[in-house]
């Protein structure tokens, strides 16, 4: 195994992982029940994902570390998450234009993954683009309905727009780990994803009323582990349990 | 929003194939796409079902309570619409 393909699994059982979190914050908190219930399947997806792609991850390091070792016992430094993921959940336009510019990269990602030579990479892709293709579906309809709804949630939605779009370049900025997954097979060229995601993206959002902001800011640092200030919250609370009580299981 | 609620759908799933839809109660929602959004997410998230219907409460036309004895009573003694009311040959083989 090499280091890339290590690190090439971990970014994405990391991604899973912090956006599940950040998913399961609405839980007992949504705008109305049915909502809440669905919010919180789809955190669950991530996790169940999250939980494939880390032990997977770890198989693959060969120095023992389980799903558990990695999600628990990692410092903020060693996350390979994308800032986006790990940004508060702000308010319900906020979660819901995140998760919608997320799913369709997700969707175009998973879709491709499911041809990667890493045979346990490729089965985790199959179960996956099916919950994206749904997740897709979900958050796609929420924008319409906020951008295209109420003068309110159409702000809220344009404003949770503007703030993200920053993050967005950072899902697509090919680095040595993507080239060395894209020529051994692994994973997909990023230059494709991005051209499907931008398509689909454009034309939900032209759909939905709501302006694509300018390319010009533009954050990265996550999959080097340079991480926004929110990262050790959240990194405290999905960690205290295990580092207060080490090998806790129920 | 003119009403305090999102208008309430009944929702319907169908366990398996060959299966009848069931009614498996109800939840709200603004429009049918959301409606079978939430049903998915809140009735069928333990693999219960391989297929899904949603209906406007509204639309539901339901036999009132004071219905009973006019609809329902005088049912209970046509024994004879029971198959069992009839007794069946020996000779005939079924």
């Amino acid at each position: 195994m090499s280091q890339a393909h290590f690190e090439a699994v971990l970014r994405l059982g990391d991604n899973a992982l912090i956006l599940g979190q950040r998913l399961s914050e609405w839980c007992g908190h949504s705008p109305f029940l049915e909502e809440d219930i669905a919010i919180a399947n789809t955190a669950l997806d991530h996790i169940g994902r999250a939980r494939m792609l880390l032990s997977h991850a770890g198989e693959l390091e060969g120095r023992g570390r389980s799903e558990d070792d990695l999600a628990y016992f990692r410092d903020e430094r060693e996350f390979r998450n994308f800032l986006m993921v790990e940004l508060p959940v702000g308010d319900f336009a906020f979660t819901l234009v995140r998760q919608f510019l997320l799913d369709v990269y997700h969707h175009e990602l998973y879709a491709r993954l499911k041809g990667s030579t890493d045979a346990t990479l490729a089965g985790i892709a199959a179960k996956a683009v099916k919950e994206c293709a749904y997740h897709v579906r979900r958050s796609g309809e929420w924008v319409l309905r906020l951008g295209d709804g109420t003068a309110e949630s159409h702000a809220r939605a344009q404003t949770a727009l503007d703030e993200l779009w920053g993050f967005s370049h950072e899902l697509f900025a090919s680095d040595a780990v993507d080239r060395a997954m894209a020529d051994a097979k692994i994973a997909p060229e990023l230059a494709i994803v991005y051209e499907h995601w931008r398509r689909e993206v454009e034309a939900t959002l032209s759909e939905a009323t709501l302006q694509i902001p300018d390319d010009g800011w533009q954050a990265t640092g996550g999959r080097e582990g340079v991480h926004t200030e929110h990262m050790g919250h959240l990194l405290a609370e999905l960690q205290v349990m295990q580092r207060t009580y080490p090998e806790l299981e129920w | 929003m003119t009403s305090k609620h999102l208008p309430l759908w009944e929702v319907f799933v169908r366990s398996r194939r060959g299966l009848d839809h069931k009614h498996v109660g109800s939840l709200h929602a603004a429009d049918p796409e959301q409606a079978l959004q939430a049903a998915r997410d809140t009735y069928t998230r333990r693999q219960e079902g391989v297929s899904l219907w949603i209906v406007r409460s509204s639309d539901i036309h339901a036999s009132q309570a004071d219905d009973e004895e006019a609809f329902f009573d005088p049912a209970e003694d046509k024994i004879y619409r029971h198959p069992t009311f009839y007794d069946i040959p020996d000779e005939l083989k079924l």
